[in-house]
C-alpha cells in the first residue's frame, strides 16, 4: 500500500496498462505536453511517446469518434473528455456509435474504450464546467458507467475499464483529485458492477457516489454519536448496478436514503429506489428519501453553489426523518 | 493508374450485382416483406465500385445509410445482407440492426450508419488505428453531399489531415439531402473545395464514369499507403429514386431525373467495355444472368430463413 491521491492513482493505472498493453493509448485535449488538465496523465507522454499519448486539437467529436473507431479496428483507446459537460459537442460518437455498434452489427464487433471525464461542481466552473451527468449515460444500453469515490478504487476500476470489452464511460468527481488515501500497489483490479460497503451500520442504508460519499461517512460519523447506524454503500459501478449489494443492506436495515450530486428529478437516485420499492418494497420501514441537486443548473457565485450541492447536514437530516428522531 | 481488363470486369460486375439487389429490394419492399425503410443506391454504383476496386480485404470503410452498394463493393454477401434487410436471424446483424446498419468486421466494413455523418470519426479511428499498428492498411470514409456540411465531417477531415492519417474521404454527391438540394446546403460549386481547409489534396470527380473514380481512388488510397495522409474525392452522382423507397420525390423535376438517367453509369460502361474489346454482347448476359441468380437466390434464402426469438431482444448488448 502507498499513500496517494485520486489524481496519481489514475495516473498509476494508465502506466500498469499501458506497459502491459502496447495497444493501449491516450487521447484527448491537452492529455500530453499539459499532462491532463487535472494532472491525471502527467508524465505518459514522456515514459510513452506522442503515437500513445495523443493530444488533439479542441474537436471533442473528432476524438471521441476516433477512439471509437479505433477500437472497433482492434486498439484500446482511453479517451479523456477534459470536462464531462462537453458530452453535448460530441454525444453522438458514444451513444449512437460505440455503444450501439456490437448490438446494431449482431454482437460482431468489440469496443473497448474507455471514455474517462472529469464532472461534479464545488469549484466555481458554473453551469457549463460542473454538471454530474451519469443519469444521462445510465440511459443507454451498451455503456458501462463507473464513478469511483476513493484513490484505491478509482485505480482499481480504471484497470478493469481499460481491459473490459465494452464502451465504460468513466466519471470522475473534479474535488477527488486531490484526496488522498490508501492505494494498493502495482496490478489491482476492482471489479466493475460490484459494490462496496464503506461503513456498515444497522439502522440506515445510505447509497452515495463519488464526492457524495465522503459527506454521506462523515454524515454517519455524526449520526453514530446520536445512536443512530448508518450503512454507507458506494455503488462503484452504476451500470451495471450491484442491485443485490444495495438489497442485502436495506432488507437489514429497512430504510434506504439515496445521495447523489446530480439533479433529483430523473437523477440515478431514482432508478435506485424504484429498483428496491420493485424488489424489497415489503422490506421498507419507512418511504425512501433523495438527498441531491435541485432542479437548476449549477451556479456559480460561491454561496449559490454551496446551496445546490447537497451537504453533509442534509444527509444527516433526511436519515433522521426516516428512522424517525 | 488505369484499370486492369480483369478489374473493369469485376467492377462491371459489381455494379450489375448492386443494381440487381437493389431493385429487388425496392420491389421486396413494395410487397411489404421487408419492414421499415431501405434507401437505395441506384444511379451511384460506380463509386462504390470504382473506390472498392482499389481495396483490400483488410482496408476498412465506413458506409451510410445509403450502404447497400458500398457493402457489395467491399465483399459482402448477399444473402446475409438479404437476410438482414428481412429482419431475419441469418442476416448480418441477426436481424439487430437491418439495412441501416450492416457491418462486416471480418472484410473491414464498419457499418451501414443511420447518423448522417456519424461515419467520418470512426473512418480517422481506423486509420488511426493502421499507423498505430504499422500497417499499410486504410480507411475509407463514404459520405454524402448532406454530410459534408456536418461538422464531425470537418472535424475528421481535419483531424486525419493533421495526423496525415490513411483515410480517404470519398464525397458522393447524389444532390440531395432527402429534399434539400446541394445549390440550397453549401454555397461552394464543388464540394471538393472544402479541402483546402484542411490543406488536404482534393479532386472532383465524374461519379458516374467508373474508371474516373477508379483512377482517384488509386492516386488517393497508394498516397494514404505511403503515409502521405488523407484526400478527399467528390464524386458527382444522382440518386435516381427517391431518398428511401416511398419517397415521392416531388422536389425535383421529372427533366432533371431523365437528364441523368441518359447517364447512368451502369450502360456508359457497357457501351465502353465493348467499344474497347473487353467484354462481349454474350459476355454481357453470362454476368447479367450470373447476377440474378445469385440475387435470387439471396431473397430466397432471406424468405425461407427463420424469424430472431423473442428472447434475443438483449442479446449482443455487451460483450
Amino acid at each position: 500500500m502507498a499513500t496517494m491521491t485520486f489524481a496519481d492513482a489514475l495516473n498509476d493505472a494508465h502506466r500498469i496498462e499501458m506497459r502491459r498493453d502496447p495497444n493501449v493509448f491516450v487521447v484527448g485535449e491537452d492529455v500530453g505536453i499539459y499532462g491532463g488538465i487535472f494532472g491525471v496523465t502527467k508524465g505518459l507522454l514522456e515514459e510513452f511517446g506522442e503515437m500513445r499519448v495523443r493530444d488533439t486539437p479542441i474537436t471533442e467529436s473528432a476524438f471521441v469518434g476516433c477512439a471509437v473507431g479505433a477500437a472497433a479496428a482492434g486498439l484500446r483507446p482511453v479517451a479523456e473528455l477534459m470536462f464531462v459537460d462537453f458530452i453535448g459537442v460530441c454525444l453522438d460518437q458514444i451513444y449512437n456509435q460505440g455503444a450501439k455498434m456490437r448490438y446494431m452489427f449482431g454482437g460482431k464487433a468489440r469496443i473497448p474504450l474507455v471514455l474517462r471525464a472529469s464532472c461534479g461542481a464545488g469549484i466555481g466552473a458554473a453551469a457549463q464546467h460542473s454538471q454530474c451527468l451519469e443519469a444521462w449515460f445510465m440511459h443507454v444500453p451498451g455503456l458501462k458507467v463507473v464513478m469511483p469515490s476513493t484513490p484505491a478504487d478509482a485505480k482499481g476500476l480504471l484497470i478493469s475499464a481499460i481491459r473490459d470489452d465494452n464502451p465504460v464511460v468513466f466519471l470522475e468527481h473534479k474535488l477527488l483529485y486531490a484526496t488522498e488515501g490508501e492505494v494498493p500497489e502495482g496490478e489491482c483490479t476492482v471489479p466493475l458492477g460490484k459494490a462496496d460497503v464503506k461503513r456498515k451500520g444497522e439502522d440506515v442504508t445510505v447509497v452515495a457516489t463519488a464526492a457524495m460519499v465522503p459527506k454521506a461517512l462523515a454524515a454517519a460519523e455524526t449520526l453514530a454519536a446520536e445512536g443512530i447506524g448508518v450503512e454507507v454503500v458506494d455503488p462503484r459501478t452504476l451500470l451495471p448496478l450491484d442491485e443485490e449489494t444495495i438489497l442485502a443492506s436495506v432488507k437489514k436495515t429497512h430504510r434506504l436514503v439515496v445521495v447523489h450530486e446530480a439533479v433529483k428529478f430523473a437523477g440515478p437516485g431514482g432508478e435506485i429506489a424504484a429498483m428496491v420499492a420493485e424488489k424489497a418494497f415489503d422490506y421498507l420501514d419507512a418511504p425512501i428519501l433523495r438527498v441531491a441537486a435541485p432542479f437548476s443548473p449549477v451556479p456559480f457565485s460561491p454561496p449559490l453553489e454551496q446551496a445546490f450541492i447537497p451537504s453533509e447536514e442534509r444527509i444527516a437530516q433526511a436519515v433522521r426523518e426516516v428512522v424517525g428522531a | 493508374m488505369s484499370i486492369t481488363r480483369e478489374k473493369l470486369v469485376d467492377a462491371y460486375t459489381t455494379m450489375v450485382k448492386i443494381r440487381t439487389f437493389e431493385e429487388h429490394a425496392a420491389q421486396l419492399f413494395a410487397e411489404g416483406k421487408i419492414p421499415g425503410f431501405v434507401h437505395l443506391y441506384v444511379g451511384e454504383e460506380a463509386v462504390a465500385a470504382g473506390v472498392c476496386a482499389t481495396l483490400r480485404d483488410s482496408d476498412y470503410i465506413t458506409s451510410t445509410h445509403r450502404g447497400h452498394g458500398h457493402l457489395i463493393s467491399k465483399g459482402g454477401d448477399v444473402k446475409r445482407m438479404m437476410a438482414e434487410l428481412f429482419g431475419k436471424r441469418t442476416g448480418y446483424c441477426k436481424g439487430k440492426g437491418g439495412s441501416m446498419h450492416i457491418a462486416d468486421m471480418t472484410l473491414g466494413i464498419m457499418g451501414a450508419n443511420g447518423i448522417v455523418g456519424g461515419g467520418p470519426p470512426l473512418a480517422a479511428g481506423a486509420g488511426f488505428a493502421c499507423k498505430y499498428l504499422g500497417r499499410d492498411d486504410v480507411a475509407v470514409c463514404f459520405f454524402g453531399d448532406g454530410a459534408a456540411n456536418q461538422g464531425t465531417t470537418h472535424e475528421a477531415m481535419n483531424l486525419a489531415s493533421c495526423w496525415k492519417l490513411p483515410v480517404v474521404f470519398v464525397n458522393e454527391n447524389n444532390r440531395y439531402g432527402i429534399s434539400c438540394s446541394v445549390d440550397r446546403a453549401t454555397c461552394v460549386t464543388d464540394i471538393a473545395d472544402k479541402a483546402a481547409a484542411f490543406d488536404m489534396p482534393a479532386v472532383s470527380v465524374d461519379g458516374n464514369d467508373l474508371m474516373a473514380v477508379y483512377e482517384a481512388a488509386s492516386e488517393a488510397v497508394e498516397r494514404a499507403r505511403r503515409g502521405a495522409g488523407p484526400t478527399l474525392i467528390e464524386c458527382k452522382t444522382y440518386r435516381q429514386r427517391g431518398h428511401f423507397e416511398g419517397d415521392p420525390a416531388g422536389y425535383r423535376s421529372p427533366e432533371e431525373v431523365a437528364e441523368w438517367k441518359a447517364k447512368d453509369p451502369i450502360p456508359r460502361l457497357e457501351k465502353k467495355l465493348l467499344e474497347m474489346g473487353v467484354l462481349a454482347e454474350d459476355r454481357i448476359r453470362e454476368i447479367r444472368a450470373g447476377v440474378l441468380a445469385e440475387v435470387e437466390e439471396a431473397v430466397r434464402f432471406a424468405e425461407e430463413s427463420p424469424l430472431p426469438d423473442p428472447s434475443e431482444v438483449t442479446e449482443d448488448v455487451y460483450a
